[in-house]
């Protein structure tokens, strides 16, 4: 009872602060914009601490958020390595091929109206289906290292990658292509100094979905068989052992990593087209 | 329907590289086969056939090209072993029988309907939380937008352990990770939409004195029709995937991930591959339903031609 008590109580402050600062005269600054979210998520957490500990909640059910941080903090090695196998040789690997395959297939496509018209449903289509299914396939035929996770990833992220970049190459309007007639460019030339820089905001935007796909893939795909390292490995491997410590441990990595990986995208979007309206 | 000819030919192209692919990839498999069955194979030994290439191997050997097509365990099934698998296990097996496909779409189909029900009712109400309420907004919604930025996915397998250890398995396992998987895109694209009248709307109706649920119902809910569809389009195929993959870390007996984890298990590639395309034509027409229904909702709100 005084668990529940002093959780809603825990609740009822973090909500009264933050309405204070949300209400309040300054609360568009950039720094109250950061600090209301990040109260809110404390507020929670220490709820999620109180009520753990205090109700005495079995850790194979829910850990309390220090158990957490213990075995994140005592584990740091089995992470890097974990860490190493599913996103750097499984994700990112495969992420980087499949966006140099659809840029490759969109190139081409590009060079007919005929394919691009075929290829942007098909490409829409597909990008909608359970392509995380065909892990199975890809163990079977390229073993169980991080070979067949990236086959998978590359898959994943092909489809989104590919729709928008033809979409984005659609861009330029008639009055920007025959201006560069007049200037005497080419193909080639138009394509890169006028074509590519207007599809770059939906080539982001397919690269920014892609990352979380990239993630999962990985993730989804260890599921099937891998070696005895890497996280998707050690997710299910320490669900089978109910140490749900550890499972979070790896949550908790592939929450940083999958926001870290968004972000580099995103910044370099920033940096790259730093004209367009959305980035001003 | 001008791209129609476009779009079949490009699905012609993809059968067509998928037909191609079949000997290659299977061709190690025939040569041994062929072996046994007393046909001659050019390198005549299974240790030298190992150091030769697939496509070495297949132009060496033009005449077990056949065999490559109708492999009972085939690396790469042909698109006429799929389609006659999906055929039996859809239309000759009783649709209640283990064997049946469409009882494992039942069990899979049913987890994401329950769940994109759960996802898109809860996303829906927090995103009319988040518009009308200040705190709200500014304290949940960069929560909301990170999410999408984690692989969700990776929590299945231990809600499913969870619940289990709590007594409950079965369909709400399952439910749960599809309801969480369809929840964040319906709610960043609930308040896009519930945000997209702009000011001179709003002044309107302020002018001729409406309430604030009156705004809501004739104004706000209306224009946010569009945005709510195309989440709900993403938020759908994504409660599949939840679904499937939630069937995979517990040995699911039944639904689309147990089939292809059995396929996959017991060297019956064909039935993970009728598997994956039946969760492929699922999503397809579940798509396409909510497509439907949006073209039809648009059209009766007079916004059929902006869609």
């Amino acid at each position: 009872m005084t668990a529940w008590m002093i959780a809603i109580a825990i609740w009822a402050a973090g909500w009264w602060l933050n309405v204070r600062l949300a209400t309040g005269p300054q609360s568009d600054s950039r720094l109250l914009s950061l600090a209301i979210p990040a109260i809110f998520g404390v507020t929670l957490i220490a709820m999620w601490q109180v009520l753990v500990t205090m109700l005495g909640i079995s850790p194979v059910i829910l850990p309390a958020p220090s158990d957490i941080a213990v075995q994140f903090a005592g584990s740091v090695p089995i992470l890097i390595a974990d860490f190493n196998q599913t996103i750097v040789k499984g994700a990112l690997t495969g992420y980087v091929c499949g966006m140099i395959a659809a840029f490759g297939v969109a190139l081409l496509a590009d060079r007919s109206p005929f394919l691009t018209r075929g290829i942007l449903p098909v490409g829409a289509f597909m990008a909608a289906l359970p392509i995380v299914g065909t892990a199975p396939i890809f163990v079977k035929w390229l073993g169980s290292d991080w070979q067949s996770k990236a086959a998978v990833v590359a898959v994943m992220v092909f489809f989104p990658i590919l729709v928008n970049t033809v979409a984005g190459l659609r861009e330029t309007s008639a009055m920007q292509r025959d201006l560069m007639r007049t200037y005497g460019a080419g193909y080639w030339p138009t394509l890169r100094k006028l074509r590519i820089p207007a599809a770059l905001p939906f080539i982001f935007n397919g690269l920014k979905i892609a990352t979380t796909l990239a993630l999962i893939g990985a993730i989804v795909a260890e599921f099937f068989g891998s070696p005895t390292v890497g996280m998707g490995f050690r997710i299910s491997t320490s669900v089978g052992q109910l140490a749900m410590d550890m499972v979070w441990a790896e949550i908790v990595v592939a929450a940083l990593a999958g926001t870290a990986f968004y972000g580099a995208i995103a910044l370099i979007e920033k940096r790259v087209t730093f004209w367009h309206p959305s980035q001003r | 329907m001008k791209s129609l000819v476009p779009v079949a030919t490009v699905i012609a192209a993809i059968f067509a590289i998928w037909t191609l692919s079949v000997v290659p990839m299977n061709i190690h498999l025939t040569a041994d086969l062929a072996q046994r069955q007393d046909i001659p194979v050019t390198p005549d030994t299974p240790q030298a056939r190992q150091d030769v290439g697939a496509f070495a191997l297949a132009l060496r050997n033009p005449d077990i090209w056949g065999m490559t097509y109708v492999l009972d365990r085939p690396n790469l099934p042909s698109p006429h072993q799929v389609g006659a698998e999906l055929y039996t296990s859809v239309f000759t097996v009783e649709p209640t029988s283990r064997r049946s496909l469409v009882y494992h779409a039942w069990v899979t189909l049913s987890a994401t309907l329950l769940g994109f029900a759960i996802g898109a009712g809860a996303g829906i109400l927090l995103a009319v939380g988040i518009v009308y309420n200040r705190a709200m907004d500014k304290s949940v919604m960069p929560w909301a937008i990170i999410s999408q930025t984690i692989p969700i996915l990776a929590l299945a397998p231990m809600v499913i352990v969870i619940m289990g250890s709590m007594g409950i398995q079965g369909l709400l396992p399952k439910a749960i990770i599809s309801a969480y998987l369809s929840f964040f895109p319906v709610v960043v694209g609930m308040v896009k939409g519930l945000r997209s009248p702009d000011a001179m709307q709003l002044d309107l109706l302020r002018t001729y004195s409406a309430s604030g649920s009156q705004g809501f119902w004739k104004l706000r809910l209306p224009s946010s029709m569009p945005y709510l569809f195309a989440s709900l389009k993403i938020g759908i195929s994504a409660s599949l995937v939840g679904a499937i993959v939630g069937e995979l870390p517990t040995g699911a007996r039944a639904g689309f991930g147990a089939r292809m984890l059995v396929g996959d298990q017991y060297g019956q590639p064909l039935v993970t591959w009728a598997a994956l395309f039946g969760a492929a034509i699922t999503a397809a027409l579940l798509v396409a339903l909510l497509s439907m229904i949006e073209r039809g909702t648009l059209r009766r709100m007079g916004m059929g031609a902006a869609a």
